[in-house]
């Protein structure tokens, strides 16, 4: 079964303050997730991540289109108890505690009374926040709230779990224990759909993952095989104790880039052979070939460019108007 | 009572208490206990009167401020530090939520109302030396005072369901000023004829009636409060207060959260 499927989601805001005018936040979205999944939702600030993930948890309506959660409508009371949220940049109720905090929201979430404590240490305990489960939230650093924010989002075992830039004003040892439970949850089973724009952390992290840009949904793929498409291209890595490359490698159409004692040269795969004689001849060590590889990055950077059909009627619409003036 | 609602209204009641809301009782403790001595000092024979009369005065100017300025929050704060966002997005209905802000507010009150009573008997037990059978009319007093700060916390959370924050302060405070001269407004309508009688006639039953609930003036001169107006006052409290909460209900719920 699918876990989300989202069927023409679409929101516009109205804006300007005389004449309203909508103004598009989201393009007519259509996306299923399976369940078990982790799916990363790619994209720069502002590309409609944020609004996409609002829709789905009704904080905001839809202006057309609808999704279906775990099988039932995304407004059903009864599928949010399967669902847990973690907003961009969470804010707390400061005066509670960490502890109390997490009570409220176990009991909001239905979290039956006896056992409810015990869940809540053990969140606190796997967020390591056991420490600090006493002290009020307005003492607590960003990182610590970023914990708290998880523990939240987890604490009452959903199948479903929303992570909005999990990652975002966490230090590098915070977002590896977020990655560590994000890979927790994909091994409970868990659907995770989480927005980033971290691309590292999406390709370690995800299944699939949906590129958006603009409001629009520019492409979906499976991680596996974004990354491991041959580009015909590959890397040499060979000694160069002189800080030099052989101009007969330069002439095979290589790019040097020398490091220290070393040179990373990269060469069309036909020149594989002839790059290989240069090397036995100029009895230069070699250290290691491998061939390039498509990284998610080339995906996503390739995704955020306009199509050349949008470029070809934006500049049609540009000679409309120039031909007009 | 839903416990969703309870947990709400609990966490809101909890909220106001860490804010220092009740501190207010220091300032009114400090204010009464004054006020009584230098009452008993200079006052002849209208002790009791000058302190039932300040004391619930003070009540009800306290309260009300608190209702207005924690009311004007209860749902824009949330939306403004997107606090709700971990709210809305578990079990919990928007009505439920609205619902258990305004009975977590209207609680604090009643604490807060709570001390501030035995501070008002302490005072006139200073002044008086002795509780007389008529005292127990300031309790209905008190009683009016609370389902003022009903209607007042409605309104607020009302008005700040759709309007910024200062906006709501002012239309709240506004709308208590011209609810508390409700009987001057309906005298002046009743004399008023034409367009002009049926649109003072409107505004005059529209406004909320604070007028009709207030007794300081009757109690403190020992005067009873009839049962029909304590049945009256408070059918007419509940029904207005309910009015304001469905009408912020209702704006909330097409509300989005931006």
């Amino acid at each position: 079964m699918a876990a989300i499927e989202i069927l023409d989601l679409e929101k516009s805001y109205l804006v300007g303050f005389w004449r309203k005018r909508p103004r598009l936040a989201l393009r007519p979205l259509r996306l299923t997730i399976e369940e078990g999944e982790v799916f990363g939702f790619l994209g720069p600030n502002g590309a409609g991540k944020t609004t996409t993930l609002k829709l789905l948890m009704g904080l905001v309506f839809p202006t057309a289109g609808t999704a279906r959660l775990l099988g039932c409508a995304m407004d059903d009371p009864r599928v949010k108890s399967q669902i847990g949220f973690l907003p961009e940049q969470p804010y707390f109720y400061d005066h509670l505690s960490a502890r109390e905090l997490l009570n409220y929201y176990a009991q909001l979430s239905g979290v039956p009374a006896k056992g409810r404590s015990a869940r809540v240490e053990q969140m606190l305990a796997r967020v390591g926040l056991s420490d600090s489960a006493g002290m009020q939230l307005r003492k607590f650093s960003k990182g610590m709230l970023q914990r708290v924010g998880l523990a939240q989002a987890i604490l009452h075992d959903p199948k479903l779990v929303f992570l909005d830039e999990p990652m975002s004003g966490l230090d590098p040892m915070g977002r590896r224990e977020v990655r560590d439970l994000i890979q927790q949850l994909r091994s409970e089973g868990k659907t995770v759909f989480f927005s980033t724009h971290i691309l590292s952390d999406a390709e370690a992290l995800c299944d699939r993952v949906g590129v958006i840009h603009q409001g629009e949904l520019r492409g979906v793929g499976a991680v596996a095989e974004l990354t491991s498409g041959k580009q015909g291209k590959v890397e040499i890595v060979f000694y160069a104790p002189e800080q030099k490359v052989p101009l007969a490698l330069t002439g095979l159409g290589a790019e040097a880039r020398i490091s220290g004692d070393m040179v990373n040269a990269v060469l069309p795969e036909a020149q594989q052979e002839a790059a290989l004689d240069v090397l036995r001849r100029e009895r230069i060590k070699l250290i290691s070939l491998t061939p390039v590889r498509s990284s998610l990055e080339e995906y996503y950077i390739q995704k955020l460019r306009p199509s050349p059909d949008a470029t070809e009627a934006g500049r049609e619409e540009a000679d409309r108007k120039g031909a007009g003036a | 009572m839903n416990s969703r609602i309870v947990c709400i209204a609990f966490n809101t009641f909890r909220e106001a208490v860490r804010d220092r809301v009740l501190y207010n009782l220091i300032a009114f403790a400090v204010l009464l206990s004054g006020a009584s001595i230098l009452v008993g000092e200079i006052s002849i024979d209208i002790e009791r009167l000058v302190v039932v009369n300040l004391g619930l005065t003070a009540v009800s100017l306290f309260g009300v401020v608190i209702a207005i300025f924690i009311g004007i929050g209860l749902v824009s704060k949330e939306i403004e530090r997107r606090t709700l966002y971990t709210v809305l997005s578990r079990p919990v209905r928007r009505w439920e939520f609205v619902v258990g802000k305004f009975f977590g507010l209207t609680g604090t009150l009643v604490v807060n109302t709570f001390f501030m009573a035995l501070g008002v008997f302490l005072a006139l037990l200073y002044v008086a030396h002795k509780f007389e059978k008529m005292d127990v009319w300031v309790l209905a007093a008190l009683y009016f005072i609370v389902l003022q700060f009903l209607i007042v916390c409605a309104l607020a959370l009302f008005f700040s369901s759709f309007s910024t924050p200062l906006m709501s302060a002012v239309f709240t405070f506004a709308l208590f000023v011209i609810g508390s001269l409700a009987d001057d407004l309906r005298g002046f309508a009743r004399i008023t004829h034409g367009a002009g009688g049926w649109l003072a006639t409107a505004i005059a039953y529209l406004v909320p009636n604070f007028s009709a609930l207030n007794v300081i003036n009757l109690v403190a001169h020992g005067g009873p409060v009839p049962g029909s107006l304590i049945l009256y006052n408070t059918l007419y409290a509940l029904l207005y207060s309910a009015m304001a909460v469905s009408g912020a209900v209702l704006i909330f719920q097409r509300r989005n959260l931006k």
